[in-house]
C-alpha cells in the first residue's frame, strides 16, 4: 500500500520497459526506498537508525565472509587461527576489528532505533507488526553476537559460552539434557565451536530475511513520525528520494565517523583483555562477564540472588528472558491512544526520569563485579525495569491526559496546514 | 485483560527481586564482606615517565628500543617464556637486514625432526620458523616451575588492562610486602615461591623478580642498562609482538578520518541543498 500521490515509477529507457516486463526489479526499489514512497516531511535525526541498522548487517556480513575464509573452527586452532588473521592475512586485521567494532556499533544503533520506538510508541497501531518482527530481530541479532564471541575461541569466548549455555541447565527437569544436546557435551568444546560457526554463518541471512518482512510490514502504513499524527495529506510527505536519502546519507557519515575512530584509535576498547588468553577450561577468569552489549540483561539475570519458592537462578533467567520478551507486549500494554512522547507529559517523565537512567544502571552493573553495592543497585534497577513497563506503562496510559496535538504533520512543520502543497513548492524552487 | 496479567506478572518479578533486595542489604549490613587484600594494596599499572613511543594519536615504533627490548626477551624473558605468535622473519620489521635476520634466526635452536632417522631432534632456525617455547609441553613448563607454567608472552599487551604499562610496573614493582599487609592480611604474605608484587592481580606471583640489576643486558646499542630502562624496553618490545599493526593502523586511520570528513561535510551539503526546496516555518 502507499499514499494515492506516491509518485509512480515510469520506466524509460528500452532496456528498463523491458526490465519492468520481466522483472520489476527498478520499480520495486524505486517503490521500496526511492521517490515511491512517501514518507512524513518531519522525521528527526532518530529516523536514521533503521538504515543504519541495514548498514551495519551488511558490514558484517561482508567483513564475516571474508574472516570464514581465513578462520579455522577447531578448539585446537581457532585461536591462532584469528591471530592469523591479524598478523599474516593482509588487511586482516582491518578486517577483523572491523568486524568486533561492527557488532557493537550494530547494538549501539540497535538500542538507539529501539529507545525511537519507546519514546514515540512506535509499536502502537497501525506499525504492531514492524515492532513485533523488530523485537524478533533484536533476538537473533543477540544470538548472533552472543556466537559470534565465542569464535575467537579466548577465555571469555569460553568461560561466556559456559555461563550462558548453563542458564539452560537451570530449567527445570529438562534443563540439564538439553544443555548438552545443545553443546554436543557436558561443556563446550569443539563440538559447540563448531555449532555455534555453523550457526553464525546462517543467522545473519535469516535475519536478512526477517530485515525484509520489517521493511514490508513497515511500507504499509508508511514511517511514524515524531508528532505522532498519521498523514492526512500530501503536503504532509516528501519523497523518500532525494530527502530521506539525503538525510540518510549524512547520517551515515557521522556514524562512519564514530566507529572507524573505534576501529583504527581504539579497536579494543569495547572488548575484554581476557579474550586475548587462549581459552583454558582449567583456569576460570575472575570477573567473567559477556559483551557490553548484553550487559543491562546479564545484570537483571544476576540480580536474583534469592530462593523464593524456585531456585534464584531460575527466577534469573525468568526475568533476563522477560526482560525482552515485555517488548513484544508493548503494543497492548500501552493503551494511550497518543504515541509521541512529544505530547505524553507523564509519560515522558517516566521515561526520561525512569527507563533511561534504569538503563544505565543496569548496563554499567551487568559490566560490574557480582559484589555489593553493585547487585542491591542493579536489583533495584531491575525492579523499575519491571515496574516501568508491566505496572507503569498501563497505568500512565488510563491516567494521563495528553497534551493538544497538532491538526496535522504540515501544521507542525509550517505553523498551519493551509500554506503549502509540497508539489507547488518544490515546483517554484525548482 | 492482557494489561491485567502485565501487571501481575510485573508484581511478581518486582517482588521477588525486592525480596532478594532485601535479603542481601541485611545480610550486607549484618555481616559486611570482608576488606580483601586485593582491594586494599593492589596498584594500578603505570608507564615510564617519558610514556611510550607508540602511544597517543601519532604512535611510532622506536626501533632502537624495540631492538633493546627484543634484547632482553631473548637474554631474559625466553628462559620461561614463548612467544609463540611471533616468527623471527617477523624481526625484519625492528629494522633488521635480511642477513640479520637469517643470522638471528639461526642463533635460536627450534626443534626439528632428522629426515634419516625421523627422530626429533634440533636444528638452527631459519626466518620461517616461529619462536620456540623453552619447554617440551606444558607438563614440562608446570613441573619447571612450581605448578605454575609461564603464559606466552606474544599477546601479554593486549591481553592485561593497559598492557604495555603493566609489563613495565609488573616489572619495576617487586617489593617487600609491607607491615601493614602483614599485619591486616597475614594470609597475603607470599609463602615460599611466591613474590609481592602490588601490580599482580592477587598480589602473589611465583614469577621470581626477571630484572634485578642494572647491567643485567649488555645493550648492543651502548645504552645504559638500567631495571628501569631494561623494563621500558621489553614492555615495547611487547606491545609490537602484540601489535605489529598498531602504528600502521593509526596512521591509516587518520587517512580514514580525513576521507570521512571530506564526504560527511559534502554529504552535509547535499542534504542541505535537497531540502533548501522544501518550507519551513517561518515565525
Amino acid at each position: 500500500m502507499s499514499f494515492p500521490w506516491a509518485k509512480q515509477y515510469e520506466p524509460k529507457t528500452g532496456f528498463t520497459k523491458w526490465m519492468d516486463e520481466k522483472l520489476p526489479l527498478p520499480r520495486f526499489v524505486y517503490n521500496a526506498v526511492g521517490a515511491g514512497y512517501p514518507v512524513p516531511r518531519n522525521l528527526s535525526y532518530m529516523w536514521n537508525f533503521g538504515v543504519l541498522a541495514g548498514f551495519c548487517l551488511v558490514l558484517q556480513i561482508v567483513t564475516g565472509v571474508v574472516l570464514a575464509m581465513h578462520y579455522a573452527a577447531n578448539a585446537g586452532v581457532a585461536f591462532d587461527s584469528v591471530e592469523h588473521i591479524m598478523r599474516d592475512v593482509n588487511w586482516g586485521w582491518a578486517i577483523r576489528y572491523a568486524h568486533a567494532n561492527g557488532a557493537s556499533a550494530f547494538f549501539v544503533v540497535l538500542y538507539l532505533h529501539i529507545f525511537r520506538g519507546f519514546f514515540y510508541s512506535s509499536y502502537k497501531a497501525p506499525r504492531e507488526m514492524i515492532w513485533l518482527i523488530g523485537v524478533v530481530i533484536f533476538l537473533l541479532t543477540m544470538a548472533t553476537a552472543f556466537m559470534g564471541y565465542v569464535l575467537p575461541w579466548g577465555q571469555m569466548s569460553f568461560w561466556g559460552a559456559k555461563v550462558i549455555t548453563g542458564l539452560f541447565g537451570a530449567i527445570p527437569l529438562v534443563g540439564e539434557p538439553l544443555q548438552v544436546w545443545l553443546l554436543g557435551g557436558y561443556a563446550p568444546d569443539n563440538a559447540a565451536l563448531n555449532r555455534f560457526f555453523s550457526l553464525h554463518f546462517l543467522l545473519p541471512f535469516v535475519i536478512a530475511g526477517v530485515v525484509i518482512l520489517h521493511i514490508w510490514a513497515l511500507h504499509i502504513p508508511g514511517s511514524s513520525n515524531p508528532t505522532g499524527v498519521e498523514v492526512k495529506s500530501e503536503s504532509d510527505t516528501v519523497p523518500f528520494h532525494p530527502y530521506y536519502t539525503a538525510k540518510d546519507g549524512f547520517g551515515l557519515g557521522v556514524f562512519l565517523l564514530v566507529y572507524c575512530a573505534f576501529v583504527f584509535f581504539m579497536p579494543n576498547a569495547l572488548g575484554h583483555p581476557d579474550n586475548y588468553i587462549p581459552a583454558n577450561p582449567l583456569s576460570t577468569p575472575a570477573h567473567i562477564v559477556p559483551e557490553w552489549y548484553f550487559y543491562p540483561f546479564y545484570a537483571i539475570l544476576r540480580a536474583f540472588t534469592f530462593d523464593f519458592i524456585l531456585p534464584a537462578k531460575l527466577w534469573g533467567v525468568l526475568a533476563m528472558f522477560a526482560a525482552i520478551l515485555v517488548w513484544f507486549f508493548l503494543p497492548w500494554l500501552d493503551k494511550s491512544p497518543v504515541r509521541s512522547g512529544h505530547y505524553r507529559p507523564l509519560f515522558r517523565k517516566f521515561f526520561w526520569f525512569g527507563l533511561v537512567p534504569c538503563m544505565a544502571v543496569l548496563f554499567y552493573c551487568g559490566g560490574a563485579p557480582a559484589e555489593e553495592p553493585y547487585v542491591m543497585i542493579s536489583q533495584i534497577a531491575t525492579a523499575y525495569y519491571f515496574l516501568h513497563f508491566l505496572v507503569f506503562l498501563p497505568i500512565i496510559s488510563s491516567i494521563e491526559k495528553p497534551e493538544p496535538l497538532p491538526f496535522s504533520i504540515t501544521e507542525a512543520v509550517l505553523g498551519s496546514d493551509d500554506k503549502a502543497v509540497l508539489g507547488k513548492d518544490a515546483e517554484t524552487a525548482a | 485483560m492482557i494489561r491485567l496479567v502485565g501487571i501481575l506478572v510485573g508484581l511478581v518479578f518486582t517482588f521477588v527481586v525486592v525480596l532478594a533486595f532485601v535479603v542481601g542489604a541485611y545480610n550486607h549490613i549484618t555481616e559486611p564482606a570482608a576488606e580483601t587484600a586485593e582491594h586494599a594494596f593492589h596498584l594500578d599499572p603505570h608507564g615510564p615517565a617519558e610514556g611510550f613511543a607508540h602511544n597517543g594519536l601519532m604512535p611510532e615504533w622506536d626501533l632502537a628500543q624495540l631492538q633493546r627490548g627484543y634484547q632482553v626477551y631473548k637474554e631474559v624473558c625466553s628462559a620461561c617464556h614463548s612467544l609463540e605468535q611471533v616468527a623471527f622473519r617477523n624481526l625484519a620489521e625492528l629494522g633488521y637486514s635480511e642477513e640479520e635476520v637469517k643470522a638471528e634466526a639461526a642463533s635460536w635452536v627450534v626443534p626439528a625432526i632428522n629426515p634419516d632417522t625421523g627422530e626429533n631432534t634440533t636444528r638452527p632456525g631459519t626466518p620461517t620458523d616461529y619462536f620456540p617455547s623453552p619447554y617440551a609441553n606444558d607438563v614440562a613448563a608446570a613441573a619447571a616451575n612450581n605448578n605454575a607454567i609461564p603464559p606466552d608472552l606474544s599477546l601479554m599487551t593486549k591481553a592485561r588492562h593497559h598492557g604495555p604499562e603493566y609489563v613495565y610496573s609488573l616489572l619495576t614493582g617487586y617489593q617487600e610486602p609491607s607491615a601493614e599487609l602483614a599485619e591486616r592480611f597475614p594470609d597475603s604474605v607470599p609463602g615460599p615461591g611466591l613474590y609481592h608484587n602490588p601490580y599482580f592481580a592477587n598480589l602473589n606471583l611465583a614469577m621470581a623478580p626477571p630484572i634485578t640489576a642494572d647491567g643485567q643486558v649488555t645493550y648492543a646499542d651502548g645504552t645504559a642498562a638500567t631495571v628501569d630502562q631494561m623494563a621500558q624496553d621489553v614492555a615495547a618490545f611487547l606491545t609490537w609482538t602484540a601489535e605489529p599493526s598498531l602504528v600502521d593502523r593509526v596512521k591509516m586511520g587518520w587517512m580514514v578520518m580525513g576521507f570521512l570528513l571530506f564526504v560527511t561535510i559534502l554529504a552535509w551539503l547535499a542534504k542541505k541543498s535537497v531540502w533548501s526546496t522544501l518550507k519551513t516555518r517561518k515565525d
